[in-house]
C-alpha cells in the first residue's frame, strides 16, 4: 500500500473510529454501565492508525491494558467491541475477557492484556510461526515506556534478532508508566537506544504524526520480510485521559500545562491540517466522517446494551478445548 | 506386545519426541541446550540430526521468552515442545504460564487453541540443592486452562508425552531426575495414555497408598516389606494430576479403607491435602482412619547428601505411616 490518498484516508478513519469509541466508551463508563477498568487510548491514535493500515487479518499483534484502540485499528466492531466492555455474551470474548483482554484471532488481534510487558515473547511466537510456516507476515508488538523495563521485553527482543523473526516492537512511550514520569522509572530518554543492546535498528517517530508513524513502519516491516529481523519503533506520543477513565486535567503526577502542549498536536486534528493541505479532506467532509462514525459508535452501544448477558452455565466453558 | 523393548526413562522422552516430529508437521522443539547439546540429560539426543534445525530449536537461557514464544506459536498454528530444563526455573516465567498460557483461551472466550507441551524436571536425590531439586508440581496444578502429567515409568513417559503432543491444550510433562536410568518395557509404536487416568500399580486390600512420579517405586518397595507383615497394600499411580481420577482414588479408598498419600514434594499445600480433601467429600463413610500424608518437611531441599537422604520421603517413612495409620506398629 502506497501514501495515496487512499491510504491517508484509510489511516484517518482508522483513528476518528479509535477517537469516538474511546470518548463514548469513556462516557458510558462514567455512567456506571460499564463495569470494570477502562485504559483508554486516546491521544495515542496516529499510532495504531499508522501502523494497523499496513496489515492484514494474517499480521499478528499483541496490545496492551490500553488495547482498544489496536483492535479498532485492526479491524474491530463496535457491536462486539461495546458488548465485551459491557460484559455481555455476544462480546468479542463472549463477557469472559473484558476491556483489558479484548481480542480476536480473525482479526491476528492475540488480545489486549493486563500484564505489563507480557505481549512481546507472545509476538515473538507468533513471528516464530510466521517464519516457520514461510508465510509473507509479520507480528507487531505494542507496549509501552514502562513495559521497556520488564524483563519479558528483553528476552523476547534478543530472541527476535537471535533467529531475525518478522516482528516490529512498537513503543508507544507516552511519558508515563501507569503514574510514574518516564525520567523517574528509566535513565534514557529515548527507547528505542535499547535496540542496539539487541542488534536491531531503534527508531524514534514522532508517534503525533500518523504519516511518520506509516512510513517508519512501511521500513520496518520491509526489512522484516526481507527476512532481516526485527526493529524497534519508539513513537514518541502522549494520553490525553488519565492511566485509568477519562479525566485527563488536574492530576497530581502531570501538569495541565503539559497536557495542553501535547494536545495542541493532536495527532487528529494535525493530521486533518495537513489532509486539508494536501487537498485530499476538506473540514467538511472530516465533519462527516466524524459524524458518521459517531453514528456506528452509537450503534454500537445500542447493541451491547440490547444483547443479553452470559449464562451462568457457561461460567466453565473455554477453560480447556 | 511383542514389539516392547526395553528403554530408560530418559530415552523414552527421545522416542516419544520423535514420534511426535514425525506425527505432526507442525510440532517443533524449543529449550536451552535441546538441539546441539540433545539436552542436558539427554532428553533430545539424535533429534537434531533426524529432524534438522527448523524442528528443534536452542533458545537463549530466557525462560519467559522461550514459554512467551510457545504460546505465540500455539495460538497462531503450530504445536510447540518447549523444554524447561529444570521446574525450579518456573519462577523465570511463572507470568507466561499462569497469566498467559492458562488463561488465554477462557479470556478470548474460546476462540484461542493452545497445544503446548512443556516437558520439565523435578525431583531431588542428586545433590543439586535447593533450585534444582524441587517439586513444584502443585504450582501448576492450582491454574485452571492447564493440565499436569507425571510419569512414573519409561512406557508412561512415552505414552504421556505422545498424548500430551495431542492434547489442544497446555500440559505440562514433570519429570524425574532421579528416575533418568530406570529401565522399562516400551513398544516400538506409537501410542497413548490418556491425561486424567490413574492406574493400579499393585491391588491389595489393606491400605491404598496414592502417589505419582517416583515415589510409585518406593510406594511398591514399601508394599513389598509391609507384604512381610502380612499387610497388603494397593498402589494407585495418578500419573495425571491435572485433572486428577478423583474416581480411581475414591474407588480405592472404598475397597481398603485405609489411605497414605505420598509425594516428593513438600507436605504443607501439597496436592496430599488436596487429595485428602477429595477423598473425605466423596468417601468419607468408607474410612476407618484419618488420612495420612507423607511428603517432604517444610524445609528447602538440603545439599548434604546426608541431609538431602533425610529430606526425601521413602520406601522406610511409607511403611512407618502405613503401620501407624493400621495401629499394627
Amino acid at each position: 500500500m502506497d501514501l495515496n490518498n487512499e491510504t491517508l484516508l484509510d489511516i484517518h478513519l482508522r483513528m476518528v473510529r479509535i477517537r469516538t469509541f474511546e470518548t463514548e466508551a469513556g462516557k458510558m463508563a462514567e455512567a456506571g454501565k460499564i463495569p470494570g477498568a477502562l485504559h483508554l487510548y486516546v491521544g495515542q491514535e496516529a499510532v495504531a492508525g499508522g501502523i494497523m493500515a499496513h496489515l492484514s487479518n494474517d499480521d499478528w499483534i499483541t496490545s496492551t491494558h490500553r488495547g482498544h484502540g489496536h483492535l479498532i485499528a485492526k479491524g474491530g466492531e463496535f457491536g462486539k467491541m461495546f458488548a465485551e466492555l459491557y460484559g455481555r455474551a455476544t462480546g468479542y470474548c463472549k463477557g469472559k475477557g473484558g476491556s483489558m483482554h479484548i481480542s480476536n484471532m480473525q482479526l491476528g488481534m492475540l488480545g489486549a492484556n493486563g500484564i505489563v510487558g507480557a505481549g512481546p515473547p507472545i509476538a515473538v511466537g507468533a513471528a516464530f510461526s510466521i517464519k516457520y510456516r514461510n508465510a509473507p507476515n509479520v507480528a507487531v508488538t505494542f507496549f509501552g515506556d514502562g513495559a521497556s523495563n520488564e524483563g519479558s521485553f528483553h528476552e523476547a527482543a534478543n530472541m527476535a534478532a537471535l533467529y531475525k523473526l518478522p516482528v516490529l516492537f512498537v513503543c508507544e512511550n507516552n511519558g508515563y508508566g501507569e503514574y510514574t514520569a518516564q525520567a523517574n522509572h528509566q535513565a534514557i530518554v529515548d527507547v528505542a537506544d535499547r535496540a542496539a543492546g539487541y542488534g536491531m535498528p531503534g527508531v524514534v517517530v514522532d508517534g503525533m504524526d500518523a504519516i511518520a508513524v506509516y512510513e517508519a513502519t512501511a521500513a520496518a516491516i520491509e526489512r522484516a520480510k526481507e527476512g532481516l529481523g526485527p526493529s524497534l519503533l519508539e513513537c514518541k506520543t502522549y494520553r490525553f485521559f488519565d492511566h485509568v477513565g477519562v479525566r485527563g486535567m488536574g492530576l497530581s503526577y502531570r501538569t495541565d500545562d503539559e497536557l495542553a502542549e501535547w494536545q495542541k498536536r493532536d495527532p487528529i486534528l494535525i493530521f486533518e491540517v495537513r489532509l486539508a493541505e494536501l487537498g485530499v479532506l476538506s473540514e467538511a467532509q472530516a465533519k462527516e466522517i466524524h459524524e458518521k462514525v459517531l453514528a456506528d459508535v452509537k450503534e454500537g452501544i445500542e447493541f451491547a446494551e440490547a444483547s443479553p448477558m452470559p449464562n451462568p452455565d457457561s461460567l466453565l466453558e473455554d477453560v480447556y478445548a | 506386545m511383542a514389539e516392547a523393548r526395553e528403554l530408560t526413562y530418559i530415552g523414552a522422552v527421545a522416542e516419544a519426541t520423535k514420534t511426535v516430529l514425525q506425527e505432526q508437521d507442525n510440532a517443533f522443539v524449543a529449550g536451552e541446550d535441546v538441539a546441539g547439546a540433545g539436552g542436558v540429560f539427554g532428553s533430545y539426543r539424535g533429534i537434531l540430526e533426524e529432524f534438522g534445525d527448523r524442528r528443534i530449536v536452542d533458545t537463549p537461557i530466557s525462560e519467559e521468552g522461550i514459554i512467551g514464544l510457545g504460546v505465540g506459536a500455539a495460538a497462531t498454528g503450530l504445536r510447540p515442545i518447549v523444554d524447561i530444563m529444570f521446574m525450579d526455573f518456573m519462577g523465570e516465567c511463572m507470568d507466561e504460564i499462569a497469566n498467559q498460557m492458562a488463561k488465554m483461551r477462557y479470556m478470548f472466550g474460546g476462540s484461542a487453541k493452545l497445544p503446548i507441551t512443556i516437558i520439565t524436571m523435578s525431583g531431588g536425590g542428586i545433590n543439586m540443592a535447593a533450585q534444582h531439586s524441587q517439586s513444584l508440581e502443585a504450582w501448576i496444578c492450582h491454574l485452571p486452562g492447564l493440565k499436569v502429567v507425571a510419569p512414573s515409568t519409561p512406557y508412561d513417559v512415552k505414552g504421556l508425552i505422545i498424548s500430551a503432543a495431542r492434547d489442544d491444550n497446555p500440559v505440562f510433562v514433570v519429570l524425574n531426575k532421579l528416575s533418568l536410568r530406570n529401565r522399562g518395557d516400551v513398544p516400538e509404536a506409537s501410542y497413548e495414555i490418556p491425561v486424567g487416568e490413574a492406574k493400579v500399580v499393585r491391588e491389595g486390600g489393606d491400605v491404598t497408598i496414592v502417589t505419582y512420579s517416583r515415589m510409585v517405586g518406593e510406594a511398591i518397595a514399601a508394599a513389598d516389606k509391609l507384604a512381610e507383615s502380612g499387610i497388603d497394600a494397593e498402589i494407585l499411580d495418578l500419573r495425571s494430576l491435572q485433572p486428577m481420577d478423583t474416581a480411581a482414588i475414591v474407588a480405592s479408598v472404598k475397597k481398603t479403607q485405609h489411605v497414605v498419600v505420598v509425594h516428593e514434594a513438600v507436605r504443607f499445600g501439597g496436592l496430599g491435602g488436596e487429595i485428602a480433601a477429595q477423598i473425605q467429600e466423596e468417601a468419607f463413610d468408607y474410612l476407618d482412619a484419618p488420612i495420612a500424608r507423607v511428603g517432604a518437611p517444610f524445609s528447602p531441599v538440603p545439599f548434604s547428601p546426608v541431609l538431602e537422604q533425610a529430606y526425601i520421603p521413602n520406601a522406610e517413612r511409607i511403611v512407618e505411616e502405613v503401620t501407624k495409620l493400621l495401629g499394627v506398629a
